[in-house]
């Protein structure tokens, strides 16, 4: 046996600060049940999360690096996108 | 095995009822340890190894808190290190089962299954127990020993239910290793003095959950039950297999070597 039978699974943990889940790293696993728990024992081991999700990376689609010019170079240079420029008001507080 | 059971010294026979007692929790939960962390660096997928090495450190922590609480009910002067480290194999008092050698994943599996069902009824019923130090130290094991009885039992029901090598192996190992499952709920002359006393729970009223969850997990992994077999008794005695010594010799390598030496 060897890993390379079993699938490649993404790990993302909640963090107890934290609201989102974070991409942490990846794993093996013969299903999600065992994926879960290995996430467990390989990336909670110093309290990192109280949540976690493990997704196949086989169903992550990711972007082309090579296509990374036409994909995201237009906006660099569309700074009114941003909302900088507006005055805000004193009464308006955390912004 | 040694043919002969080492009388108890002066000092065991004056201490609390209950030290020989958490004496044979510490040594259990040790031996374990020490035989799961063998697994260090060869575990069959790395996820595993860590899983392996995350259970061998539950168990070595919980082997500490027993080893103190024991040290301290025997009122000798005697540290958990000199517990741990400096007495032989025939006093030790660890189960059978627990020193048995890893062998194959399989085999690693139901030794692990076989503790972790027993372990987690006795700390559920430590937990509730009148001695508050015990009760403390089983309910924080309960959490660790919960998630190791959803492991081991994970993984018997994937080579149960695998493919027909992991399937093979895991008979080979049921059939060697069963034969040790009966000494943990058998109690000694000591146990069921502390049963009386209520201090241990009753092995008879642990057995029924735990005969329900055997047999859950058999027939997830497809696995006929196994037929009743004569139980290998001994350790909890000091009468142990030839393997304890050798685990013993590598364990207590560096206290024999260099006694006293500290980190």
């Amino acid at each position: 046996m060897n890993n390379f039978e079993w699938p490649l699974w993404e790990v993302f943990i909640r963090s107890k600060q934290g609201l989102d889940h974070k991409h942490v790293g990846s794993l093996h696993a013969a299903d999600a049940a065992m994926a879960m728990q290995n996430a467990r024992d390989v990336y909670t081991r110093r309290l990192e999360g109280v949540s976690i999700w493990v997704v196949e990376s086989k169903h992550i689609h990711a972007s082309n690096p090579d296509e990374a010019a036409e994909f995201f170079d237009p906006a660099s240079d569309k700074v009114y996108r941003h909302p900088t420029f507006y005055d805000v008001p004193d009464s308006i507080k955390h912004m | 095995m040694l043919p002969t059971q080492p009388e108890p010294t002066a000092a065991v026979a004056t201490a609390s009822p209950l030290f020989p007692f958490v004496l044979q929790l510490a040594d259990t939960s040790l031996i374990l340890a020490h035989r799961l962390s063998e697994w260090c660096g060869h575990g069959p997928v790395l996820e595993q190894d860590l899983a392996l090495a995350n259970i061998a450190l539950d168990l070595l922590g919980e082997a500490r808190s027993y080893y103190q609480y024991a040290a301290e009910l025997e009122g000798q002067g005697r540290t958990e290190d000199d517990l741990a480290y400096l007495r032989p194999a025939v006093e030790y008092r660890n189960p059978l089962l627990v020193e048995q050698p890893n062998g194959d994943f399989a085999h690693t599996i139901v030794r692990q299954f076989l503790f972790d069902n027993f372990h987690y009824q006795l700390l559920k019923g430590l937990k509730d127990g009148p001695d508050a130090r015990l009760a403390s130290i089983a309910e924080k094991s309960l959490k660790e020993a919960a998630y190791h009885l959803k492991w081991s039992s994970e993984w018997i029901i994937r080579l149960g239910d695998g493919t027909p090598e992991s399937r093979q192996r895991l008979d080979k190992a049921i059939a060697k290793l069963w034969r040790f499952a009966g000494e943990l709920t058998t109690p000694t002359a000591a146990e069921t003095h502390l049963q009386e006393l209520g201090l241990v729970p009753d092995y008879a009223a642990l057995l029924p959950a735990m005969q329900a969850h055997t047999a859950h997990v058999l027939a997830e992994a497809t696995v006929p039950e196994p037929p009743a077999v004569f139980a290998q008794q001994g350790g909890k005695s000091g009468r142990h297999s030839e393997h304890l010594g050798y685990l013993l010799t590598e364990l207590q390598y560096l206290q024999r070597t260099y006694p006293g030496l500290t980190w």
